[in-house]
């Protein structure tokens, strides 16, 4: 494209009366070639619009640098098509005159930086090239459960091929071994039958559906649109996307033994009871005989720093279904559940009421602490700190049932055995659960068009597993419908970039294919990047990552922000006016600035904002550029990191983190303090913080003088 | 097929906005009708959400991209459904448009907000702070978009807001106006209310100012509300740096809301956090029935539950009243540890329950209900509820149950 770049200004929203607008006009005018100057009082109102419409329908103008209010707002007015017309907002209202002093020299310094570095991002951009293969929009589910079963049928019903996997010969999962489940609807009173059965037929007569029973998943290779599976038997396939719906398994019995599992046959497990109950008839393992009590042992082995730290969400009401069977059996039967917390959430609390009245006696101790023994007549006794009546209690029953736990299919098997440089699991976040930004996208994980649903992703009961596979398989459509169109999912959805790579300078470092949180490259045996497209998010973590910096995007580069960074005019050091390079979290920092402006919060003039995609995008040279600008400082701003990060992409933040701990190197060998560089965490909500932040730092570059580089 | 392609989201909430995205990025064409002039709906009047204790507005913000980037999604706030007819594929659906009063033009600059000196209660705020009748609903708000209260339109001041915008975005005489959309579904995403607490009269909300809802208490923690983000009691404005948290506030509680909201146990304790992280010196006191901390969400129980300035006491508060000495006395039995609780606070805040919003207005649509006025079934393929009308359910579960709705409504409103 050979670019015909229109500057258009504003002057309203107090942008005019602050900046005199006539020496932006000449910056861009005198420092650039451009086809069209024009300003306004009010460029977002049909007139304004109507100014860079026609020069753009004249063929005057392809490139479009709107000089305004933040990128933020009016979105729906500077509205041009992003295939045929690169468009750049540059904030002078919330960035500039909203938050400086009016009339100020310093004020216009800033604002002629942001248009020296709107137009040179414009110069370093590409109209979209949209990755282009051909796409396969078939769906595979993982797993043939609930969850599973629901997302193959309503995949299927939406009108996607769908194939189902399941490793056991029959489909159902654990639901086709349950004799009912928890009441859903109202009253909530009466146990529901399981349906598991008509799902079943629904799949197995459904055209769009291949039901393969009994067999493994050996390897999935490939990329969304693109995945070559390779069963444990049959012929392999190609799909789009995968659900994974592989299902949970009981917490391991055997490591309960101080619960005396092992130790009595009368002590079974939660599962145990189900598939016995299911059979037709609950007895003593030990002898046959019918139990007239039966005790539960809630959170055997959850809640407990020594087995699984977590709740498994749907014990407490699986107990209480499966004291409804003790009483059903003969309505003499006694029950006791020992619990910490009775866990019935919503609507659930009205089965509980219920259970209650039916006469479940309900125990309040520490469960892991309950000792089970031998009783009387060959009961069992069970001993606790009755902790509401603050006194031991000792119940003996007959059967003892421990309220195991869940824990996630994948746990120690990788089940789709991706052929990735980064490993066959999906990477998980804590027990085994796959990681994403679980409050945020609950679907997703770290591998793109891979969406985990059910147990396997958190604990749940019946109906939400479903319920969980049919929001599972809209992400697996979404996700063959924007890649057919070459575009990013979830968080850059639409974006139509993606990193190309200029091989013939990769050094095979391999940081690119080891940082990607997505799993983006394979590798060669060389160790040279393969890059598969329709893998990647866009956060270009592995553009910041790359030391030779041969990876970029048709609309963000390396090259792009180091030629921003050089675009400031930065006065020599007898003006004193210190320079500050801000790179910024576009998401949550610079709207973090953009609320700082809207509460008329006033900062040091000596500040430079630069969004980037994700702070993990940061690349080490952007630095040296800065410094060897003459830039006396760089600031970035990120989202938090650790545990509970907050950073969509997930590591940005802190690999940029990590990165900064290198850049000592640099600064070491250009003879410079790295206190010149400082990193901080700052959420969207933290705007009041930023004058503050960016003071700090400017009397912290105070004290270490300019930059010795200054001037060269 | 036309119209019928389209999928109508009524709620801007977290579900409805999910819904929206999710279903326009798998190709439908959506409108959404907020009845608030934002959306976003209630998690934008949030702090914080649990676990992560990370502010709502920032994935708000991908959302709204995901909806300023997506041309298939198109929106109107202060819209209400009036009537809805046909069926599977085929609905009509009218919608009513209150006026804004103010129009496209608006920049957000706050001129019109300059010139006004009437005041309204910060409805965003839950009345806690006051709000020029010239507003902006709140910083994030999208869109960015100013609103003039009715109660300025048709006086002096209302015309000097006209007046001061340059941008001739202020329209006094804007009326309300009718809107027919051909739909082929519908998602039903009009979320919740929290119970009002003043029905719980011994817990004295409405009587002392320093009772607060928990959804106040969030209010007073987020930098952009009435405090700026600093925890103080509303009478006096002193710190409030001993606060309890009544867990159950007419909730499983047969005169009140018989079930359990399932979030308010990790919605106080993260608000424990919050008094915590602001004051080194103050203390937390949650009473509970049972701690319901579902799943993972444990991790975040025992986290908090280590700081030993914040104490778990399980009882169910029969009586709060003002100390002799100043503040608030919360008294009830002590279940676990026996005796009577007699704590002194500053703040008391109610952990209220979630009452979904067809407990108050039913739409005319073949959908069934329980006693609590969840929707417990849809009578129509094109008929989608989706959040917390169904349940009472977090931002993840809201998410995840949006998600699904939104293959639900793809599914009748392309016909296949």
């Amino acid at each position: 494209m050979d670019q015909k770049i229109g500057v258009y200004i504003c002057s309203g929203c107090g942008i005019g009366d602050s900046i005199d607008v006539e020496s932006l006009s000449s910056v861009a005018k005198d420092e650039f070639k451009i086809a069209k100057l024009e300003t306004h009082a009010a460029l977002c109102s049909d007139d304004g619009v109507g100014l860079i419409r026609k020069d753009l329908a004249a063929g005057d103008v392809n490139c479009v640098a709107i000089a305004a209010c933040s990128g933020r707002v009016k979105t729906d007015v500077f509205n041009f098509d992003p295939m045929t017309v690169i468009t750049e907002r540059i904030n002078i209202r919330e960035h500039v005159a909203w938050c400086q002093p009016v009339g100020e020299e310093d004020t216009r310094m800033m604002a002629e930086d942001y248009i020296r570095m709107g137009i040179t991002r414009i110069e370093k951009t590409h109209l979209p090239n949209p990755y282009s293969e051909s796409i396969d929009k078939s769906i595979l589910v993982v797993g043939g459960g609930s969850s599973g079963l629901q997302a193959a049928l309503d995949a299927a019903d939406a009108g996607y091929s769908v194939t189902l996997v399941e490793k056991e010969d029959q489909l159902g999962g654990y639901m086709a071994k349950w004799k009912s489940t928890v009441p859903t609807s109202p009253p909530y009173q009466q146990l529901d039958e399981i349906t598991i059965q008509q799902t079943i037929d629904k799949v197995v007569n459904h055209e769009k559906i291949t039901v393969l029973t009994g067999t493994t998943i050996t390897k999935v290779a490939g990329a969304p649109g693109m995945f070559d599976v390779t069963f444990s038997k049959g012929d392999p396939k190609r799909v789009g996307s995968i659900v994974l719906a592989a299902g949970w398994k009981p917490y391991d019995p055997e490591k309960l033994q101080h619960l005396s599992y092992g130790t009595y046959p009368d002590v079974i497990t939660n599962v145990q009871f189900e598939e016995m109950a299911k059979a037709g008839k609950i007895t003593c393992p030990s002898d046959g005989s019918e139990p007239s009590v039966v005790a539960f042992i809630q959170c055997a082995g959850s809640r407990d720093a020594d087995h699984l730290p977590y709740c498994s969400a749907i014990c407490c009401r699986v107990s209480l279904k499966q004291a409804v069977y003790v009483k059903e059996q003969n309505e003499e039967n006694k029950v006791f559940i020992f619990y910490k917390d009775i866990r019935t959430p919503e609507q659930s609390e009205e089965f509980y009421k219920k259970v209650q009245k039916d006469g479940t006696v309900f125990v309040k101790t520490d469960t892991s602490k309950v000792t089970i023994g031998e009783g009387s007549e060959r009961k069992l006794c069970i001993e606790a700190m009755d902790q509401l009546l603050g006194e031991p209690v000792m119940v003996e029953a007959d059967l003892v049932v421990l309220a195991t736990g869940m824990q996630p299919a994948t746990l120690d098997d990788p089940i789709l055995n991706l052929e990735y440089r980064q490993g066959p699991a999906v990477p998980e976040l804590k027990y085994g659960f796959p990681d994403s930004h679980y409050v945020c996208f609950p679907y997703e994980t770290r591998r793109t068009g891979i969406y985990a649903a059910g147990c396997v992703r958190q604990p749940m009961g019946a109906s939400r597993a479903s319920q969980d596979g049919t929001g599972a398989a809209l992400k697996a459509i979404q996700c063959v419908e924007l890649t057919s169109q070459g575009k990013a999912v979830h968080p850059r959805s639409g974006d139509l970039s993606y990193p190309e790579l200029f091989l013939q300078r990769c050094t095979q470092c391999k940081r690119c294919t080891e940082e990607c949180p997505f799993g983006m490259y394979n590798e060669d045996v060389k160790g040279t990047p393969l890059p598969h497209p329709t893998r990647c998010r866009r956060c270009s973590i592995c553009m910041g990552s790359c030391p030779e910096r041969i990876i970029s995007f048709a609309n963000y580069s390396v090259d792009m922000i180091g030629s921003m960074i050089k675009s400031i005019n930065v006065p020599d050091e007898y003006d004193e006016k210190p320079r500050i390079v801000a790179l910024i979290c576009e998401n949550d920092a610079f709207p973090a600035v953009d609320m700082a402006g809207l509460h008329r919060l006033s900062y040091a003039p000596w500040v430079r904002f630069i969004p980037v995609r994700c702070l993990g995008s940061l690349n080490l040279i952007w630095i040296a550029d800065s410094l060897s600008k003459g830039i006396d400082g760089i600031l970035l701003l990120g989202c938090r990191y650790g545990d509970d990060y907050q950073c969509h992409f997930m590591q940005g933040s802190e690999l940029a983190n990590t990165r900064l701990s290198k850049v000592a190197e640099t600064l070491d060998r250009l003879m410079l303090e790295s206190d010149r560089v400082r990193l901080e965490q700052l959420a969207i909500t933290d705007f009041g913080r930023i004058p503050k932040i960016i003071d700090e730092f400017t009397e912290r570059l105070a004290e270490l003088g300019p930059n010795p580089y200054k001037g060269f | 097929m036309g119209d019928n392609r389209k999928i109508l989201v009524v709620g801007g909430g977290i579900s409805g906005l999910t819904a929206a995205v999710e279903a326009a990025e798998a190709g439908a064409e959506v409108v959404v009708v907020e009845r608030k002039p934002y959306l976003g709906g209630r998690v934008s009047q949030f702090n914080h959400y649990f676990p992560k204790l990370c502010p709502p507005a920032c994935g708000l913000e991908i959302n709204f991209r995901r909806i300023k980037n997506n041309p298939a999604i198109s929106y109107h706030t202060l819209a209400t459904v009036e009537s809805i007819s046909g069926g599977p594929g085929n609905y009509e659906v009218n919608v009513t448009i209150q006026p804004r009063f103010v129009n496209d033009n608006c920049t957000g600059c706050g001129e019109c907000a300059k010139v006004c000196s009437t005041e309204i209660p910060n409805p965003h705020d839950y009345g806690m702070g006051n709000v020029k009748a010239a507003y902006l609903p709140h910083p994030m708000a999208f869109p960015f978009k100013y609103v003039i209260d009715p109660s300025i339109v048709g006086t002096d001041e209302g015309k000097a807001c006209a007046d001061a915008c340059a941008y001739g975005a202020v329209d006094l005489a804007m009326q309300p106006a009718t809107l027919t959309f051909s739909v082929g579904a519908i998602v039903w995403a009009t979320g919740w209310a929290p119970y009002d607490a003043t029905k719980v009269d011994y817990l004295g909300l409405g009587k002392y100012p320093d009772v607060v809802t928990s959804v106040m208490f969030e209010r007073l923690a987020a930098a952009d509300g009435p405090t700026g983000g600093k925890i103080l009691r509303p009478s006096d404005g002193k710190e409030a740096k001993s606060v309890a948290f009544v867990q159950c506030a007419g909730s499983r509680d047969e005169n009140h809301l018989p079930y359990c909201s399932g979030v308010c146990c990790l919605a106080s304790l993260k608000q424990a956090t919050y008094v915590r992280e602001q004051y080194p010196d103050s203390k937390a006191y949650i009473y509970y029935i049972d701690v319901r901390a579902m799943g993972k969400y444990e991790d975040f129980y025992t986290k908090v539950d280590q700081d030993e300035n914040v104490t778990l006491i399980k009882s169910k508060i029969a009586r709060v009243s003002q100390a002799p000495s100043g503040g608030l006395l919360l008294e009830g039995e002590d279940i676990v540890n026996g005796g009577k609780v007699k704590q002194v606070v500053d703040l008391v805040v109610l952990a209220v329950g979630m009452v979904p919003g067809t407990a108050a207005v039913k739409p005319e649509l073949p959908m069934e209900y329980d006693d609590f006025g969840f929707v417990v079934s849809s009578g129509a393929s094109g008929i989608v509820p989706a959040g917390c009308v169904k349940a009472p359910m977090e931002v993840a579960a809201s998410v995840q149950d949006a998600t699904a709705a939104a293959l639900k409504a793809l599914q009748c409103a392309m016909g296949r």
